[in-house]
């Protein structure tokens, strides 16, 4: 009878470390490691010493005390008495105004662009390329400044508009004043406006819910359900009997009709601007650094956006287009039901780093004044009160922040139409 | 265990640091040049002339410490800066000293942790409107739009006044003068607000100065004066007795033109210890027995600096008022050299 015994154990040498391959990889990743946290922690613990030795320990306080300067373009209500924190939101809201405005206008553009650049036509196609060519190959922050200087230099002034023979009029019927301050158009009012809800007293967070805005929505979304509704409907009797009603008077009605009424109700009209003294009053001023941004933003993205889609297309089979048109899809569906759907999943992922790229190029604001969270958080509040750590950790952690939830978002979308394959 | 780790090298990286605010003199002289923070250009201030060379109020500064620290008045590396950017330079040692009309305040003296170390120009900040606005006082500016370089006291003081007469604005901030004023010709704002001394130079380079005007409102008080580095105080001193020497010797009567005979020895005791030939002051600073002597030589005393620069034979024009010595009904005192 023979028993099994265990082979005999090796005792566990401090040389296995290095010469024994089941450890090494693990020795020299701790080695990193510690390399790592040592590099860190020297970085960490100079920039303390530093700063204790200059007498400036790192400390929030600041954010609670009176910022003490005015913001012009301000979404929340705000003055020179509120706190740096509130300054700091205004200053994050005119970033996330400026970053959605430029998204959209980008991508809308860039996609124009993009398909215009495949066409066929010699001179379009030309066109667009000399387009995309000038606009990614100049760096961003001189489209900004050259826009603003344009803007600046080739508008009229407000007080062009003055006198018995002005120099410069308004646009669209009186409604639209176009100065080198910025663009004023109407705005909408309510004569018998519900009023607002004011949330989180105030705190820096505070800000007022317009009632009127939430009964429009609130309308709006209905009528859209309703309209689905009366789809599917239709979608039922035609499966069943094989006609499809006319509804397409009914599923404008419902959208339009309420929405028309509540309107009517609130005394909805427009405030349209006037010159009233050194400036327009009334109406919405888009101002001129807003528009720079937005503008020189765009147009840059959108060449490279233009690019994405490009290749996007260019990527999908001839032999798709081909093996579509043999089935008998016009050219249109070919595009949205085989084309499109194929190209997304070659488009989405550097599209989402193109809108990262454009959120964060809006902090070139201060170039041309616009007060967004670099040019308060990080400029004005970090210059007043002297915290330039405080304010750039803060700031970069805001980024980052709003950097990360893009990808979040645009991730999600991504997987929702990227090809499923088995 | 990390953590353990992680804390060993924080313990340990706090040894290593620590020696950080060493002598200024010393890393001067090393040098051989004196790193100087001005403006990014503010005619009659600080501002590079047809060759390049800057010249200017506050870089009369700059340069008599260079004369009397390395004895050489063009051994000076002239720093630009903005509004924003200058605190930050002093602070991390890019610049050894600041003469930027910088205003004087307590935040900045005992929060930012810098030494002012005197005024050279006792200012206030006023407004510059076009003629044809019709405008007589700032507080009809009801509305306006007003031009306000960013990192300021006067876009504080702005806010404060708007505030205090219950009157609205539209503040469009600016980075540095040059934009300010290409904003304020084109139109795009209505008003230009800084220091009284600072729209004066701007207007001075304007092609048509007199359709301009200065508002009688001076809304702040700006004394503006170089600064350093908290925590250096051999420095400090060395900074702040130079600009004291420039404006004693207009005091005693000692200028460029006459300095080489003064220097000879006089019957007046303080101008004798100003210029070295009595006493032992230079040595107290840690410089030589000459270095009032050579700061003076390097554009004049305090009187001649000012007029050269921004006095009312230039185009600037701006007469002494507040900036005359004491004994002219000034405010320029300097304490004793004794």
């Amino acid at each position: 009878m023979t028993t099994l015994t265990d082979p005999p154990r090796e005792s566990f040498k401090l040389s296995m470390l290095i010469y024994d391959t089941r450890y090494r990889s693990l020795t020299i990743q701790i080695v990193a490691l510690i390399g790592f946290l040592l590099l860190i922690g020297w970085l960490i613990g100079n920039t303390a010493q530093n700063l204790a030795d200059l007498g400036k320990e790192p400390s929030f306080g600041f954010l609670a005390e009176p910022a003490g300067y005015d913001i012009n373009q301000r979404l929340l209500d705000y003055n020179s008495q509120d706190s740096h924190l509130r300054a700091g939101l205004i200053g994050l809201l005119n970033t996330l105004l400026v970053a959605v405005l430029g998204c959209i206008t980008a991508t809308v553009l860039g996609v124009v662009i993009g398909v215009l650049r495949l066409s066929k036509n010699w001179l379009v196609a030309r066109l667009m390329t000399i387009y995309v060519e000038m606009f990614r190959n100049v760096p961003v922050l001189l489209w900004i400044v050259f826009t603003m200087a344009i803007l600046i230099e080739t508008l009229p002034a407000p007080r062009a508009f003055r006198g018995e023979n002005p120099e410069a009029s308004m646009m669209l019927s009186d409604s639209v004043a176009v100065t080198n301050r910025g663009v004023y158009i109407p705005e909408p009012l309510f004569s018998n406006s519900l009023g607002n809800v004011h949330l989180f007293g105030e705190s820096a967070i505070r800000f007022d819910v317009s009632l009127d805005l939430i009964a429009f929505l609130a309308v709006l979304m209905a009528g859209f359900w309703v309209s689905a509704w009366i789809k599917r409907r239709a979608d039922r009797i035609q499966e069943e009997t094989g006609d499809r009603p006319t509804t397409w008077w009914q599923r404008i009605a419902v959208v339009v009709v309420p929405t028309g009424i509540l309107l009517t109700v609130l005394g909805f009209h427009l405030g349209y601007p006037e010159l009233k003294g050194f400036n327009f009053s009334g109406g919405i001023h888009l101002r001129n650094s807003l528009i720079a941004l937005w503008l020189a933003l765009s147009l840059y993205t959108a060449a490279f956006i233009a690019e994405i889609v490009r290749a996007g297309i260019m990527a999908i089979n001839k032999g798709q287009t081909e093996a579509a048109s043999a089935l008998g899809l016009s050219p249109r569906r070919t595009m949205s039901l085989v084309i499109l759907p194929q190209a997304l999943r070659v488009i989405i992922p550097p599209l989402i780093s193109n809108y990262l790229n454009l959120t964060k190029n809006s902090s070139l604001a201060i170039a041309v004044g616009y007060m967004d969270l670099t040019g308060t958080l990080m400029g004005i509040t970090l210059n007043q009160t002297g915290r330039e750590l405080e304010t750039v950790l803060m700031g970069m952690l805001v980024y980052l922040t709003i950097s990360l939830s893009i990808s979040a978002v645009m991730n999600w979308y991504n997987n929702r139409v990227k090809l499923v394959e088995r | 265990m990390k953590k353990s780790v992680f804390l060993g090298a924080l313990t340990l990286a706090s040894m290593g640091a620590g020696v950080a605010a060493a002598a200024t003199l010393d890393d001067v002289k090393a040098r051989g040049k004196l790193n100087c923070g001005v403006t990014t250009g503010l005619v009659g201030f600080a501002a590079p002339d047809a060759n390049g060379v800057w010249e200017g109020f506050d870089v009369a500064v700059c340069r008599a410490v260079a004369a009397a620290v390395l004895g050489d008045p063009m051994a000076v590396e002239f720093v630009p800066t903005t509004g924003k950017t200058r605190f930050t330079a002093l602070a991390s040692g890019e610049i050894d000293m600041l003469a930027r009309n910088t205003t004087w305040t307590f935040s900045r003296d005992v929060d930012l942790k810098f030494d002012f170390v005197g005024v050279n120009y006792y200012d206030g900040q006023g407004f510059m409107v076009p003629k044809e606005l019709g405008v007589s006082s700032a507080k009809e500016l009801d509305g306006a739009t007003v031009c306000i370089q960013t990192g300021t006291t006067t876009e504080l003081n702005l806010a404060d006044f708007f505030r205090a007469n219950n009157i609205s604005y539209e503040p469009v901030p600016i980075e540095t003068n040059a934009e300010a004023q290409q904003q304020y010709l084109a139109g795009a704002c209505d008003v230009y607000t800084t220091d009284a001394s600072g729209l004066a130079a701007t207007r001075a380079t304007f092609e048509d100065p007199s359709a301009h005007v200065l508002l009688p409102e001076i809304i702040s008080k700006e004394p503006l004066g170089p600064l350093v580095r908290h925590g250096d105080n051999e420095w400090g001193d060395i900074v702040r007795w130079t600009l004291n020497a420039l404006i004693s010797a207009e005091e005693l009567g000692v200028t460029s033109a006459n300095i080489g005979e003064l220097s000879a020895g006089t019957n007046n005791p303080e101008v004798n210890r100003l210029l070295g030939t009595e006493g032992n002051l230079g040595e107290m600073l840690g410089l030589d027995a000459e270095w009032a002597k050579r700061a003076i030589m390097a554009g004049g005393n305090y009187g001649e600096v000012f007029e050269k620069n921004i006095g009312e034979a230039t185009p600037i024009g701006l007469a002494r008022g507040l900036n005359a010595q004491w004994t002219d009904g000034g405010l320029l005192y300097s304490p004793p050299f004794r």
